[in-house]
C-alpha cells in the first residue's frame, strides 16, 4: 500500500495561496448582491418586492441590501428586470454591531486558534462549506487554525444553523464550557437572523438571541473563504468587511 | 368518490388481479377509487381492517411504504397511507375519523417502517395510535418540551416565542440492557468538534460489542412543514431546498411537481432534461462526500483528501453553472429559473468527466486496498431480509438488494427516455455500499451526458403559473433515497398543509440494525457507510 503515499507525494501541493495572495479559481463563491442606483424608484421599488425576504429596501431610486437578512436565492441577479449589480468576492465577515466594531483576539492567538462548531439546525450547507476548511484546497491547518472535539480547548464558537429549540440546551452548554478569552462567530444567514425559518416556537431565529456574537459571515451558505476570511478577522489578520456605502449604478 | 366494483382493466392484467384480490379480501371494509393513471386509492370505512390491509399491501402485494401524512380537517381527521406498487404505482389508503376521538389502530406491528411515521404523528398531532408501544419524547424531546404539546395542529400559533415550557428535569435516557457490567456510552450532539451533524447516539454495550444502539434525532427540528403553512406556491420552494442543503435539487424538485401536477401545468422538454442533469449532478457531488466520509472513518487520510478534492471541484462546477455551490434557486414551479448556453453545458460535461475520472481511479486503489477493505467488508451488514422488513431505501436499500429507484418505477421528468442500470448488491456490508456509491457515479455521469446532448432550444419554464386549489404528490430520487412530497394548496393559492416523506426518516430507523452487534470501533464506519443527514430526517 505505498502507493497511497507516492500518489499523496506526486500530486503536489493543492491548497490555495489565500491569504497571501488572491484567489482566482471559478465557483469559489456565488457572489452577492450590492446596493445599486436605478434609473428611477419604480424599478428599485420592483426589485425590493422581488426579494421574498425583504432584504432589498427601495430608498428613493437606491436598491439597499440587508445582507444579514439576504438569503443568496439569487431571484433579484436572474430572470428578471431589475437586476441589482453582483459582487463576486468573498470577504464578507462584518462586526455584529458595526458601531461598537471588534476587538479580535490577543497576538498569541493568531498562528495557533482551536475551533469548536456547533450545528444549531443547520440545512447541510454551511456546515458542509465549514468543514471544506479541512479539504487540501483550503487546508487551515498551514494557518494554524484546527477544529478541536472539546469546548475545553476552543477559543473559537462558530455556529450554524437558526438555534432550533432542541439545540438550545448544548449549544449553551458549549458556549459556558470554553475558557477566556473567547469568541462567537454566527455563520451564514440561518444563524444571524433565522434565515427562512425566522422565529418561531421552534427556532431562536438567529445566534443573537442566544448568546452575545461577536462576528457574522453572511451568506446562505458563506463558500470555505468567507468563513476562511472570519477566522482571520477572529485573530486580526483580515480586517473586518466595512458597511457599504459604494452605490452602483443599475437598471 | 366513486365506489366502483372491479371492472374491465384499462391495462394490463396485474391491475385488475390487486384491486380484485384487495376488494375481495376486505370488501365490508373498504371503498376503492381510481386516480390518475394506474394509481388508485383505498378508503377504509372500517377503522379495525387497517392493520391487516396494510399487511396484505406490505408482505403479500410486495408494496414498499411511503410514508403517513396527517391532515387536521373541519370535522375530520385525514390520514393517508401511502403504498408504492412496482406494478401499478402510487396506492393511497386513506382513513378518516371524526375530529373529536383522535385515535386509530396502529400498524407498525405488522409494518415496522410506519414506527417512526406513528410516533411523529402523535408527537405533532396528538392522535392516539392503538396498541402502539412506545410513543412520546420523539420529536418534542422531553427533556425541552412537556408532553401534551401539539404543534402541527391548526390552533397552535407558529409565531410563540415564549411558550410557556415546562420541561421535564427528571428526564434520562432508558436504558434496556440489563447485564451486569452494562453501560451506556453517549455520543453527540455536539461531536468531532461540531463538524458531524447533531445526532445523539446511546450505545448500550457492556464491553466490546454494541449490544442496542438508540440515535436520538430532531435536535434540529425546525418545524419546516408548520413554517410552509400559509406560504405562496412559489416561496415554498425556498423552504423545499433549504432544510437539506445535500440534496436540496431533489426535494425541491419534487416539491415543483407536485405544485405542478395541481396546477396542470407542462414543463418544458428543455427543462425536464435541464433538471434531469442537474439531479444526477447533485447525486455525483453527494456522493464523492460520502466516499469522502467513508475514507475518513476508516482515517485513510490520502484517500479523504482524494475524494475531498472531488467534492470541492463538483461544487465549484455547480457555482460555475448554476450560480450557487448547492443548487439553490433554480427549480421553480414550472421548469427553471435559467436557462444555461451550449459552452456552458460542455464545460459542465468536462468538470463531471474530469471527477469520474478521478473516483474511477479512487476507487481502483481502494479495491487495492486490504486495510480498508477490512474495515468494511462484513462490517454493519443489513440483510435484505431485515430491508424489506424496514423498507430501507436508497443506496442502503440496494446494497442490500432492494433495486428500488424511483427512477425506474414511477419515472418523472422524462427518466424514462434515459438508458441506465439500477445498482444491486446482495451482501448488505459497508462495502457494498460503498460499491452502490461508485456503481452510481458512473450512472450519473452517464445520465447527464444523455440528458445534455438531447437538449434542444426552446423555453426552460411554462408560462402563466395558476394555481389551482387541491392536492398532489410529487416524488424524486434524491441522492440518498426515494423523497416524496404532499402538498395541498388553497383558494388563495397558498399551502395548506405541506408534507415531506424523506428517505433519511426511514433509513435511520435503519441504522440500528447494522450498528447491533457490532464491534464499538466499527461505530463511526458503520455510520458513514450509511451516509445519512440528520437535517433530512428532522426537517
Amino acid at each position: 500500500m505505498a502507493f497511497w503515499f507516492w500518489y499523496g507525494l506526486r500530486k503536489g501541493i493543492q491548497s490555495t495561496r489565500y491569504p497571501r495572495a488572491p484567489e482566482l479559481a471559478t465557483g469559489v463563491s456565488p457572489g452577492r448582491p450590492l446596493d445599486t442606483l436605478f434609473p428611477d424608484g419604480a424599478e428599485a421599488a420592483r426589485a425590493a418586492a422581488n426579494c421574498p425576504v425583504s432584504a432589498i429596501t427601495a430608498v428613493d431610486s437606491r436598491a439597499k441590501v440587508d445582507f444579514r437578512k439576504c438569503i443568496y436565492c439569487q431571484r433579484c441577479h436572474f430572470g428578471t428586470q431589475d437586476q441589482l449589480h453582483w459582487d463576486s468576492s468573498f470577504e464578507w465577515t462584518q462586526a455584529h454591531s458595526p458601531r461598537v466594531g471588534y476587538e479580535p483576539l490577543p497576538g498569541d492567538f493568531s498562528r495557533s486558534l482551536h475551533v469548536i462548531v456547533v450545528d444549531a439546525g443547520d440545512c447541510g450547507a454551511c456546515l458542509n462549506e465549514v468543514k471544506q476548511l479541512n479539504n487540501p484546497l483550503y487546508n487551515i491547518h498551514r494557518l494554524g487554525i484546527f477544529f478541536t472535539p472539546t469546548p475545553r480547548a476552543a477559543d473559537v464558537l462558530l455556529v450554524v444553523g437558526p438555534v432550533s429549540e432542541n439545540m438550545r440546551g448544548p449549544l449553551i452548554k458549549t458556549y459556558e464550557a470554553m475558557p477566556d478569552p473567547k469568541r462567537v462567530m454566527a455563520v451564514g444567514a440561518c444563524a444571524i437572523t433565522g434565515g427562512v425559518f425566522g422565529r418561531t416556537f421552534m427556532s431562536a431565529g438567529g445566534l443573537g438571541s442566544v448568546l452575545p456574537v461577536d462576528l457574522e459571515v453572511p451568506g446562505d451558505p458563506p463558500p470555505p473563504l468567507a468563513v476562511l476570511h472570519g477566522l482571520l478577522v477572529v485573530t486580526g489578520r483580515k480586517q473586518p468587511c466595512p458597511p457599504a456605502d459604494t452605490v452602483y449604478e443599475g437598471g | 368518490m366513486i365506489t366502483t366494483p372491479p371492472s374491465p382493466p384499462p391495462e394490463g392484467p396485474n391491475v385488475l388481479s390487486l384491486e380484485q384480490e384487495v376488494y375481495a379480501r376486505f370488501k365490508t371494509a373498504i371503498s376503492v377509487s381510481h386516480g390518475e393513471g394506474k394509481d388508485f386509492t383505498i378508503e377504509v370505512r372500517r377503522a379495525h381492517a387497517l392493520p391487516a390491509l396494510c399487511k396484505f399491501l406490505f408482505w403479500e402485494a410486495g408494496c414498499s411504504f411511503g410514508g403517513i401524512i396527517v391532515e387536521e380537517r373541519i370535522k375530520e381527521w385525514h390520514v393517508l397511507y401511502l403504498f408504492l406498487s412496482r406494478e401499478i404505482g402510487w396506492i393511497h389508503v386513506i382513513l378518516e375519523f371524526p375530529i373529536e376521538t383522535p385515535s386509530l389502530p396502529s400498524i407498525s406491528a405488522m409494518v415496522h417502517a410506519a414506527d417512526w411515521y406513528e410516533r411523529e404523528a402523535e408527537d405533532l398531532f396528538g392522535l392516539q395510535f392503538e396498541e402502539h408501544p412506545r410513543l412520546g419524547d420523539f420529536i418534542l424531546h422531553d427533556q425541552v418540551w412537556q408532553e401534551g404539546i401539539t404543534p402541527m395542529r391548526r390552533a397552535f400559533d407558529l409565531l410563540q416565542p415564549h411558550f410557556d415550557r415546562r420541561p421535564n428535569q427528571e428526564w434520562r435516557p432508558t436504558l434496556v440492557v440489563r447485564d451486569p457490567g452494562a453501560f451506556a456510552m453517549p455520543v453527540g450532539p455536539v461531536y468531532e468538534g461540531g463538524l458531524g451533524e447533531s445526532v445523539h447516539f446511546l450505545l448500550e454495550t457492556v464491553g466490546e460489542d454494541v449490544i442496542r444502539a438508540a440515535p436520538r434525532l430532531f435536535y434540529k427540528y425546525r418545524a419546516v412543514e408548520k413554517i410552509a403553512e400559509g406560504k405562496t406556491a412559489l416561496d415554498g420552494v425556498l423552504l423545499a431546498e433549504r432544510f437539506a442543503a445535500k440534496s436540496a435539487f431533489a426535494h425541491s424538485l419534487a416539491y415543483c411537481q407536485a405544485v405542478e401536477k395541481t396546477s396542470n401545468l407542462d414543463v418544458p422538454v428543455r427543462a425536464m432534461r435541464l433538471r434531469v442533469a442537474l439531479s444526477e449532478l447533485e447525486r455525483l457531488r453527494h456522493h464523492a462526500g460520502a466516499i469522502e466520509a467513508i475514507c475518513q472513518s476508516t482515517a485513510l487520510n490520502v484517500s479523504e483528501a482524494h475524494a475531498a478534492i472531488v467534492e470541492e471541484q463538483l461544487l465549484r462546477a455547480s457555482c460555475y453553472f448554476t450560480g450557487h455551490r448547492y443548487l439553490f434557486g433554480l427549480n421553480t414551479p414550472g421548469g427553471l429559473r435559467r436557462d444555461f448556453d451550449a459552452p456552458v453545458c460542455r464545460s459542465l460535461l468536462e468538470a463531471v468527466d474530469d471527477a469520474v475520472t478521478e473516483l474511477r481511479r479512487l476507487e481502483n486503489r481502494l479495491r487495492y486496498t486490504s486495510s480498508f477493505l477490512d474495515r468494511l467488508e462484513d462490517a454493519g451488514v443489513v440483510t435484505t431480509e431485515a430491508a424489506r422488513d424496514l423498507d430501507l431505501l436508497g443506496p442502503v436499500g440496494r446494497a442490500s438488494g432492494l433495486a428500488e429507484d424511483l427512477r425506474r418505477v414511477r419515472p418523472y421528468s422524462g427518466y424514462r427516455d434515459y438508458s441506465f442500470d439500477v445498482a444491486c448488491e446482495k451482501e448488505g456490508d459497508g462495502f457494498a455500499r460503498l460499491r452502490v456509491l461508485f456503481f452510481e457515479v458512473q450512472q450519473s455521469a452517464m445520465l447527464i451526458h444523455q440528458a445534455i446532448e438531447a437538449l434542444q432550444p426552446g423555453k426552460v419554464c411554462a408560462d402563466g403559473l395558476q394555481i389551482v386549489p387541491g392536492a398532489a404528490i410529487g416524488w424524486a430520487e434524491a441522492p440518498i433515497g426515494a423523497t416524496v412530497h404532499w402538498l395541498r394548496l388553497g383558494e388563495d393559492g397558498c399551502i395548506e398543509r405541506y408534507r415531506i416523506l424523506s428517505p433519511s426518516f426511514r433509513n435511520w430507523l435503519g441504522l440500528h440494525v447494522a450498528v447491533e452487534n457490532f464491534a464499538f470501533q466499527d461505530f463511526p464506519i458503520i455510520l458513514a457507510t450509511f451516509g445519512l443527514s440528520a437535517t433530512e430526517c428532522d426537517r
